[in-house]
């Protein structure tokens, strides 16, 4: 595998015929769809976990909890489906447009609009990891001492006050725990992307454009290699680069947990 | 008969009555509670001592589906009339629970929480404040020198003594103690028992109790509850020595064994 070298990463050109191989754009892609569907996915998930148990009216916190947790369990594929069959209509008539309309002076927002690309899979990514984040963190949110919130209720704290000073501080671990499970959740999905993301080994500016992301690669061209046995190991490398970044993502989360965690003491 | 019948009750309740559900859990109590002065609550388990207390500061708000009915008045306020402003209720009556729940931040934030919350202060006299109550709560000496470290990792007594303190920097009138001892051994027992002694000068202080020594040490006055009802109320001494009710006098001997 040495002699991929260097340029395996910081080159673009994927062209397993002419034996070039840059993940560069896969690289990329991967990070970019990940962190796009957790800045998303985040602010929702969180807000449906500390909204539903506090505030929501006392029936109808079970089923929409029940119902967001099978949306967990739903297969990637299906997800897909549902993506390409529901999702990027919608997307292209009604969100795109007035994206490219309001937002269009951005460079992210610019450009012939696909269907398929790199916002329409950080949208499908989103849509999976929600109900993930928001089930873990909901369950780690509930499973705050109700000493926490007493103290803070008995102390003149309102009930939002509580909520956001007691018990969301109380359950800050366990949250990031939870966005961090989703974000390896998010690097690592493979089939829904690849369904979504269009499948182009390029770099580019706009978020309507298609995309790449290593596990998509990987699925895609790994049952036929074209390019033979060197590209069969471009495709392993891709692997462990995948593996690498994981590892990369997670840890670098886990130092902000850990510095998170250390400044607690601060006022 | 007692120097405390002249000043109006800080506390009162006439005829008050409470449900949890369809389980009526207290019956019509009536109680005067004296200011400025520690009054005990005891009775055997259940019988709604925490009940009571909880609806001192509303904290059975919490639970869905109750009713009261009768009267409670704290400080001339009705706790449940249609006008009681519950934060500022509750920032006048500060709670100790059984179970010391210190916040899992700083020994500062968790004295300073209350008077940043309410913004009895100006935030640069927090620190005066915090240290202010924590000598209060006579846990000064052992934490000024770790003041930002965290307060889960200080021990079960310091922390009570702690989640004392943090009740105090919220400037209360009244100090509602639900069994503030349960957690801690006798020595930590003792040390909050002194402080409680300390702090009934400014402060009326209600603590419901199972040990009867630890009563008869703090309280002067001393109410015994049975299955929801206040039995017996009275001089602390009087009530361990001469109770006047039977069902007093069964228990303060069963438990004085
Ligand atoms: N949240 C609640 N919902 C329903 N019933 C409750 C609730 N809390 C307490 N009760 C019931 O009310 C009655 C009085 O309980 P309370 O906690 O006031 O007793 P207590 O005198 O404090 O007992 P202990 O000495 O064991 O603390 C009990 O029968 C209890 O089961
Ligand atoms: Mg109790």
């Amino acid at each position: 595998m040495g002699r991929f070298g260097a340029s395996f990463i910081t080159t673009s050109t994927w062209d397993p015929v002419a034996g070039q191989f840059g993940a560069w754009p896969a690289i990329v892609g991967t990070l970019l769809t990940s962190l796009l569907a957790l800045s998303m996915a985040v602010p929702l998930s969180l807000g449906v976990a500390i909204y539903l148990p506090e505030f929501a009216p006392g029936p109808i916190r079970r089923p929409v909890a029940t119902v967001i947790e099978l949306l967990a369990a739903i297969p990637s594929v299906v997800y897909g489906l549902w993506g390409i069959f529901v999702l990027i209509p919608f997307l292209t008539t009604w969100v795109y447009p007035f994206l490219e309309a309001r937002l269009g002076f951005l460079p992210f927002f610019t450009g012939p609009v696909y269907g398929p690309s790199v916002l329409s899979a950080s949208i499908i990514l989103t849509v999976m990891i929600v109900p993930f984040i928001m089930s873990v963190s909901r369950e780690v949110l509930l499973a705050v001492p109700s000493g926490q919130r007493e103290a803070a209720l008995a102390l003149g704290a309102t009930r939002w006050e509580a909520v956001s000073t007691a018990i969301v501080p109380y359950a800050k671990s366990g949250i990031i725990g939870a966005v961090i499970l989703g974000l390896g959740r998010a690097l690592g999905e493979t089939m829904a992307v690849t369904m979504l993301i269009g499948n182009r080994h390029e770099v580019a500016a706009s978020l309507f454009a298609p995309g790449y992301t290593m596990a998509a690669v990987i699925a895609n061209e790994f049952a036929d290699a074209a390019g033979g046995p060197i590209h069969e190991s471009a495709l392993i490398l891709m692997a462990l680069l995948l593996f690498g970044v994981t590892v990369l993502v997670n840890a670098i989360a886990r130092l902000m947990i850990w510095r998170v965690s250390l400044g607690r003491g601060n006022t | 008969m007692t120097d405390h019948a002249s000043a109006p009750p800080a506390i009162e309740a006439r005829d008050f009555s409470f449900w949890y559900g369809e389980r009526k859990t207290l019956h019509e109590v009536s109680i005067q509670i004296a200011p400025k002065a520690v009054t005990a609550i005891i009775g055997p388990s259940g019988c709604g001592k925490s009940t009571f207390l909880r609806c001192v500061n509303r904290m059975n708000d919490l639970v869905v589906d109750t009713r009261t009915e009768g009267e409670l008045v704290v400080e001339g306020r009705a706790v449940y009339g249609s006008g009681l402003d519950l934060v500022a209720h509750r920032q006048r009556v500060g709670m100790v629970f059984q179970r010391p729940n210190p916040f899992p931040k700083s020994i500062y934030d968790n004295v300073a929480y209350g008077p940043a919350l309410n913004a009895l202060v100006p935030r640069r006299a927090l620190p005066e404040v915090v240290e202010r109550c924590l000598r209060r709560a006579a846990l000064w000496d052992e934490v000024k020198d770790r003041l930002q470290a965290p307060a889960t990792g200080l021990s079960g007594g310091q922390q009570q003594r702690l989640c004392i303190a943090r009740a105090l920097a919220n400037e209360p009138s009244v100090l509602l103690m639900d069994e503030p001892c349960s957690a801690l051994d006798p020595i930590a027992t003792l040390k909050v028992e002194e402080l409680i002694f300390e702090l009934k000068q400014d402060y009326t202080i209600v603590i419901v109790t199972h040990n009867m020594q630890q009563a008869a040490r703090v309280a002067s006055r001393t109410g015994f509850f049975e299955a929801g009802r206040l039995v017996e109320m009275g001089e602390t001494q009087q009530i361990f020595t001469a109770p006047r009710n039977e069902r007093t006098e069964a228990y303060i001997t069963g438990r004085f064994g």
